[in-house]
């Protein structure tokens, strides 16, 4: 090899190195700065200031109306912050229409989990794979097949037939399919048995572990959220007032008191 | 006998146009559950358009041969209906999008009004003819007082409804902007959230049913020959109780509603009297609104919540 073929491996490499280190260097890949949005004249959140880093898990809890779902809607711009700025992976999101915020590989598996109820489990994977125009979809059914199986039986029933549960898990593969760099979501235990849930909570923990996929999660139900999560806030009347490590909140006595006393141990 | 049978030979023709323009009707529906109310006049608008490239290609080009006639004249007036059907959603309906649910119904009724008067002031308010394009027919069957006859442009006519509805249902059941056109219909802001552009696939549906309509309006101008600024009112009303009848936002449903409406109307008018045809039409509206307001076709809402 030349001494110049060397010399631009060498280059390529500080490069790389380089790259590796601003990513390191703490530039979150979701950054919500000072955020307020409106539904109407109400102001649903008020000045909102969160981090997700690439790799972890961030979990907002909060009680009922706190505004963590319009956190999750804002993010997607609906409806947009009237105040402050949305950064995902160094782009100024704020102004973007919802569905190219979503092309930037940003999936949410929203409040309500919103299956296409008249569409196939299969047909509802497909609209999940639709951001990457259905580019290795046989290989990601598989993977959801595998994570969880229920789909797999139910693959050609219609999502409206589904039990909650099975819709949850249908609503979290469908994130999935795109291949998200952040997966948003919402509410998951919502309305689920106890034993769902831990079934939903230990795919995500292991989606993170093996695949580093990194996650924000909204929850009510705090313990199991916060005990899933590596850091946390805490949101009320639209505004967030805790933060911190999950163990740190879990151990905090005011949000003991206020979001685990009598909760769901 | 033999009556009967020419007489359902016309029935189920005129049947296959309303089931062109009903497939119009419901696919716009089934998106965005609204009725658009102009679409009988866009079908109108588009044989004024056939017409006009007829008498250009015929007239002043010379040409002779038919079918070359017959398929430009097709592929333009559906490119040319295409674009009003874009530009009526861009100026009409999509605005009001997001408003109360009745004000796109009222913006439609007044893009109805305004395309027959913009037609009747350009156009003239006197039918337009075009000399015949294609006289033969087909003897199915004959004896010493009848002749049963399938004529070509019958054929033609049935034919095109048959491969535009199995092409319609594959583009909206098997292909991807189907399935986008599916999600918008049933939850428009989770479609934007998988990263569909929802206003591009409503303003796509509008040009989709605009093609078609405008594949109505030719045929209808092949098969009657003779167009008029009021045309658009009373296909369009009959092809929406087809669509009704079929079970609105169902693409077969649609076809067989429009089949349907035609038979009954045609032998309606064979057997007692033409001039309560159009009573019979919407008898059946109501009847079909009373005793299956979901139509044929349509489908019972079981979901779980």
């Amino acid at each position: 090899m030349s001494v110049a073929g060397i010399n631009v491996l060498v280059d390529e490499t500080r490069a790389r190195m380089a790259q590796a280190d601003t990513q390191a260097g703490k530039a979150p890949l979701l950054s919500v700065r000072g955020v307020s949005a409106y539904y109407g004249s109400i102001r649903a959140l008020k000045g909102v200031d969160v981090d997700v880093h690439e790799g972890e898990i961030v979990a907002l809890i909060g009680a009922n109306g706190a505004g963590k779902s319009t956190l999750m809607m804002t993010i997607f711009g609906q409806p947009q912050a009237r105040e402050g700025t949305i950064t995902f992976a160094g782009q100024d999101i704020t102004k973007l229409p919802t569905h190219e915020i979503a092309r930037l590989n940003l999936a949410q598996s929203p409040e309500g989990r919103r299956i296409f109820s008249r569409m196939t489990v299969r047909e509802n994977l497909q609209m999940g794979a639709a951001v990457n125009g259905g580019r290795h979809f046989a290989e990601d059914l598989e993977r959801m097949c595998t994570l969880f199986p229920r789909l797999a039986e139910r693959i050609d029933q219609r999502g409206g037939t589904m039990s909650g549960g099975e819709q949850q898990m249908l609503a979290i593969a469908r994130a999935l399919m795109s291949r998200p760099r952040l997966l948003m979501l919402d509410e998951p235990s919502l309305g689920l048995a106890p034993l769902v849930v831990k079934q939903i909570f230990s795919a995500v923990r292991d989606l993170n572990a093996r695949e580093g996929l990194t996650v924000f999660i909204v929850e009510q139900n705090a313990y199991h959220a916060l005990k899933l999560a590596h850091r946390g806030y805490v949101m009320v009347n639209g505004a967030v007032t805790m933060s911190g490590t999950g163990q740190a909140l879990l151990d905090d006595p005011q949000v003991k008191a206020a979001y685990l006393e009598g909760g769901s141990h | 006998m033999e009556f009967f049978a020419q007489q359902f030979i016309n029935g189920l023709t005129l049947g296959s146009i309303y089931g062109l323009i009903a497939l119009g009707y419901t696919m716009v529906f089934g998106i965005i559950g609204m009725v658009n109310f102009a679409h009988g006049d866009v079908f109108m608008l588009s044989s004024f358009i056939a017409l006009i490239f007829f008498l250009i290609l015929t007239s002043w080009l010379g040409l002779t041969s038919v079918a070359l006639v017959f398929l430009i004249v097709l592929i333009v007036a559906m490119i040319l209906t295409a674009l009003w059907g874009w530009a009526i959603e861009r100026v009409a309906y999509r605005p009001l999008r997001g408003s109360f649910r009745l004000a796109p119904l009222i913006s439609a009724i007044g893009v109805s009004i305004f395309l027959s008067n913009f037609v009747q002031v350009v156009q003239g308010a006197r039918n337009k003819p075009v000399p015949p394009l294609v006289r033969d027919v087909i003897v199915l069957y004959q004896n010493e007082q009848y002749t049963v006859t399938l004529s070509y442009k019958q054929a033609i006519i049935m034919t095109t409804t048959a491969l535009l509805l199995a092409g319609f249902w594959y583009l909206v059941q098997r292909t991807s902007f189907g399935r986008a056109q599916r999600a918008c219909e049933q939850d428009r802001r989770m479609a934007a959230l998988l990263g569909i552009n929802v206003d591009r696939t409503i303003s796509l549906t509008f040009v989709l049913g605009a093609a078609l309509a405008a594949v109505a309006g030719t045929l209808y101008l092949l098969y009657y020959g003779v167009v008029s600024f009021s045309d658009g009112f009373v296909p369009g009303v009959k092809a929406f109780t087809a669509a009704v009848l079929g079970g609105i936002g169902s693409l077969p449903g649609a076809v067989l509603g429009g089949l349907i409406i035609g038979l009954i109307e045609t032998f309606w008018s064979a057997y007692f009297s033409i001039e309560y045809k159009d009573v019979a039409a919407f008898l059946i509206l109501i009847v079909v609104l009373i005793f299956k307001p979901s139509g044929i076709l349509g489908r019972p809402e079981v979901e779980k919540v």
